[in-house]
């Protein structure tokens, strides 16, 4: 069986020291390891970004796209093989900016596949322009005056958007974050979780420091109950979306791939690509 | 002589069933063997705008429409007004008498009013007009009603035997109503018979669609766009046959990211779209062309630019679909010019595509997409599936010499590729430029290296291409060569036997691979001609551009374009370039 160093490749990371996105990574190639993954039966799909060389950095199926379509070609990539365990992966710009469409939609479709944000409220990549997800007021390249747009609440939208499994968490606590991925992994159908992931060298507002502060554990309520979508909206709307751990989950929904009709019980990658000569007449006559 | 060619038009507002009332007639005359060739003349909204459907019936093959009408069937006065100029002076105009029909003076055809309406709604359905207007068709062409039993039963079967009963009693009466009308004098319409062998009746998309089945795609995901939507709609209808799927995506980016995750992770998957899905998609491409991940894109092309004539004939992505994605990538553009090879083309393409791994584009234009006609038996004996280097087994041998080198540098520019899921064979791609093991790198010299890789993959595919161009070389030395793509072979053809007529030397070249242009392949015609006229639906001769820069030949070259939002018609055509003459 895989064990987490099964996961590593030889590839050093190029984030910068101290990155949020270290722990992350660590973060998915335990929970991989502990739910009992080998590495080919894994698929990185990410983004780009800081946060989208994350890909390259874990020995498995890789795929590192253009900045905003992750979520999409994970899900052809699902499409493809389910059998696959599929991540699709990437920075809040890249989720919440120019791919925000695929993400809103992503939720609606519900494939069976777990999207993990780092979300560091910057664009870290092209040296610290403001995100979606910056709060209103911060002041970045782009923003010298501070930022006029308020921040996308994405947990709100997600909810709002019918997410069966919704997540959040902080890259300081790879605990919690590895549990939340193993589960995430589990749940059948699309599981989203954003985790905190500090930008130290752009971001000097949201720190580790700000997020210890600031975030709260759900696991610390007495009765928090995940599988009730209101009680789930209430706790986002009075801590301002900034508490961690398994915030909402609908395990009586089915899959994407489960409600296709005709879809084949085996990956569609092994599909049979050639048609008997009775079925392509059967397709010709009907043109007549 | 009896007559071997009939144009026949039928025009109302949009959402009353004209183009039912085509497809009737179509393919009651295809179950007798005629061919047939149509023209739907439709504009972007869904009830209501004047449209019309026009259809060529013939005893032999035809791939275009003609110039002029000999019968017009008009449910409104405009119908009238818009085409009556088309008629010749034996025509006939068969005119619902509910609108007092008239006809501008200048038009000599006969005007019959009819009560269209009047009629079906005396056997008790007003919808019947059509069938009934189909009848006074069939009395001007000496056919039985009967014809249309066959077509009849097919429609209304479903609802039971009264309505098969109603509506072949609303074709007899409006048979018998011009029948009585009609004075022994007047000559007839009738057309020689035909082989009464029943042909498929199918538009472009249809064929690229089943070729797509047939050729081994099992997935589609795409956002819907006219004139490529058909495709989707039939593969939905027949993927789950097969145990595939189709996926009705957000917008045109994330199906074509879509297509390359589905793709890259084994299954042959495509998308199609027109113009501007096309444009979302560009980045897409160049990112099937970096990963050399195989992906197959149909662009039918219509109006351009911006959202342009989106329901009107064009062919003006040409440029855009070779060069088309910032930087330099091997990309293969392949433009069908009939239904037949619509069919054979997107199996290739789906072929090529995993040979070279590398994004295809299959071009195609509305005339040629939704163009309806009699076409050919396709042979299933031609359909093979080649996959390329694409290493299919479960398990990659450790320590063996691919070891994860998704991006070996080869001889031939293509790597072995396997399958996600594959033990021992785990790889990363991406678009950043990377090393033979997918790991990003900016050094110089794997830089060139990785360029030059793939940009050597195409290099063969000319010589090795089935029919990069259709060719009909008539003569060792023309006085013209005729040139064009996709959907003006048929006007092309006839123009070429009109000049012939007139005693010219004419050859006539179709280009069918667009990109990489076989240049070699053209040469020896361009060479062998006195003129070259390229013909091409667009404004500044995006084609005749093209093979400027690959062959040369300015001198001989010139353009004939129309960006009209309409087919060339032959004889227009042939006039046009008689004056080049
Ligand atoms: C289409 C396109 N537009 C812009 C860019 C430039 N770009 C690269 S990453 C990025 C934003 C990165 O921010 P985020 O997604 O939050 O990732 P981070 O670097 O913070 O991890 C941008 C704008 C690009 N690569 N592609
Ligand atoms: S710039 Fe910020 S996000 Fe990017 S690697 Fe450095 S710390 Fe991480
Ligand atoms: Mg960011």
């Amino acid at each position: 069986m895989a064990t987490f160093k099964d996961f590593r490749n030889k590839n050093k990371p190029n984030w910068c020291p101290g990155c949020g996105d270290f722990s992350v990574q660590a973060a998915i190639q335990r929970a991989a390891a502990n739910i009992g993954l080998e590495p080919e039966e894994l698929v990185v799909v990410s983004g780009i970004g800081c946060s989208g060389r994350i890909s390259g950095y874990i020995n498995a199926y890789g795929f590192h796209g253009v900045h905003g379509r992750a979520l999409p070609l994970a899900q052809g990539v699902k499409m493809a093989n389910k059998d696959l365990t599929v991540i699709a992966s990437g920075g809040d710009g890249d989720g919440f900016a120019i791919g925000m469409g695929h993400t809103i939609h992503a939720i609606r479709r519900n494939m069976n596949i777990t999207y993990i944000v780092m979300d560091n409220q910057i664009y870290g990549l092209t040296k610290g322009q403001t995100s979606p997800r910056s709060d209103a007021g911060f002041v970045t390249k782009s923003t010298p005056e501070g930022a006029i747009e308020s921040s996308v609440n994405v947990m709100e939208l997600a909810l709002a958007s019918g997410a069966t499994f919704l997540a959040q968490s902080f890259s300081s606590d790879v605990k919690e974050l590895t549990t939340l991925i193993e589960q995430g992994i589990e749940h059948d159908g699309f599981s989203f979780i954003n985790v905190f992931s500090p930008c130290v060298t752009y971001n000097k507002v949201n720190t580790y420091e700000w997020f210890k502060q600031k975030l709260v554990k759900l696991s610390s309520f007495e009765h928090y109950d995940s599988t009730n979508r209101a009680d789930a909206m209430r706790v986002l709307l009075e801590h301002n979306s900034l508490v961690t751990g398994l915030i909402y989950q609908n395990k009586a929904k089915k899959s994407y791939q489960e409600y296709i009709q005709g879809y084949d019980s085996n990956p569609l990658s092994q599909a049979k690509l050639t048609l008997s000569k009775d079925e392509f007449n059967k397709l010709i006559e009907e043109f007549k | 002589m009896m007559k071997t060619q009939l144009s026949w038009k039928v025009g109302g507002q949009q959402g009353e069933g004209i183009e039912s009332t085509g497809e009737i007639f179509s393919m009651a005359m295809n179950r007798l063997g005629y061919y047939l060739y149509g023209y739907r003349h439709f504009s972007s909204r869904i009830k209501g705008g004047h449209t019309n459907n026009k259809i060529r019936v013939s005893t032999e093959k035809i791939r275009s429409i003609t110039d002029d009408l000999d019968i017009l069937v008009a449910f409104d006065q405009e119908t009238i007004d818009v085409n009556a100029s088309e008629l010749h002076n034996e025509g006939f105009i068969l005119a619902d008498s509910k609108f007092t029909p008239t006809k501008p003076d200048e038009v000599k055809a006969t005007l019959f009013a009819i009560p269209f309406s009047e009629i079906a709604k005396e056997l008790g359905n007003p919808v019947m007009k059509n069938m009934v207007a189909l009848g006074a068709t069939a009395s001007l062409l000496q056919l039985d009603a009967e014809a249309f039993r066959d077509v009849v039963q097919g429609i209304f079967g479903r609802k039971g035997e009264s309505v098969v009963k109603q509506n072949m009693q609303a074709i007899k009466e409006g048979t018998d109503f011009l029948h009585s009308q009609i004075p022994v004098s007047y000559k007839s319409m009738k057309l020689a018979s035909a082989d009464g062998y029943a042909r498929m009746f199918m538009i472009g998309n249809d064929a690229i669609a089943l070729g797509f089945l047939a050729g081994g795609c099992r997935f589609m995901a795409a956002y819907p766009i006219t004139p490529a939507s058909e495709i989707m709609e039939y593969l939905i209808k027949k993927l789950p046959e097969f145990g595939g799927t189709v996926i009705q995506t957000e917008d045109e980016i994330a199906a074509a990211t879509m297509a390359i995750g589905a793709n890259y992770g084994g299954v042959r998957t495509i998308t199609a779209s027109a113009g501007p899905g096309l444009s979302l998609m560009m980045e897409s491409i160049g990112l099937a062309g970096m990963t050399e991940t195989p992906l197959v894109i149909v662009d039918t092309q219509r109006g351009g630019p911006s959202t342009g004539l989106p329901t009107k004939q064009e062919q003006s992505d040409l440029l855009a679909m070779i060069y088309g994605t910032h930087g330099e990538i091997p990309k293969v553009v392949i433009a069908p010019s009939t239904v037949e090879e619509a069919f054979h083309d997107a199996v290739e393409a789906l072929n090529v595509a995993d040979e070279y791994q590398c994004p295809v584009i299959l071009l195609s234009d509305l005339q040629l997409s939704l163009g309806k006609q009699s076409v050919e038996p396709l042979d299933y004996r031609n359909v093979s599936i080649r996959r390329g280097k694409l290493n299919t087994n479960k398990e990659a041998e450790n320590g063996s010499e691919y070891n994860g080198k998704r991006y070996q540098v080869t001889s031939d520019g293509v790597s072995e590729r396997v399958l996600p899921g594959t033990k021992n064979g785990v790889f990363h791609v991406t678009g950043v430029e990377h090393n033979e093991h997918g790991k990003p790198s900016e050094s110089a010299s794997n830089r060139v290296a990785q360029m030059d890789k793939r940009l050597r993959k195409l290099s063969h595919l000319i010589d090795t291409y089935p029919t990069p161009i259709y060719m009909n070389r008539t003569c060792d030395e023309a006085d013209v060569l005729l040139i064009g793509f996709n959907s003006t072979r048929g006007a092309l053809e006839e123009v070429q036997v009109q000049l012939q007529q007139d005693g010219y030397c004419v050859n006539h070249a179709h280009i069918r691979l667009i990109h990489p242009f076989p240049t070699s392949h053209l040469v020896p015609l361009l060479q062998a001609a006195n003129k070259v006229i390229v013909v091409e639906n667009n404004a500044t001769g995006q084609l005749a551009s093209i093979i400027k820069m690959n062959a040369g030949f300015h001198e001989k070259i010139e353009s004939i374009t129309k960006y009209d939002g309409t087919p060339f018609l032959p004889r227009a055509l042939y006039h046009a370039c008689k004056e080049l003459l």
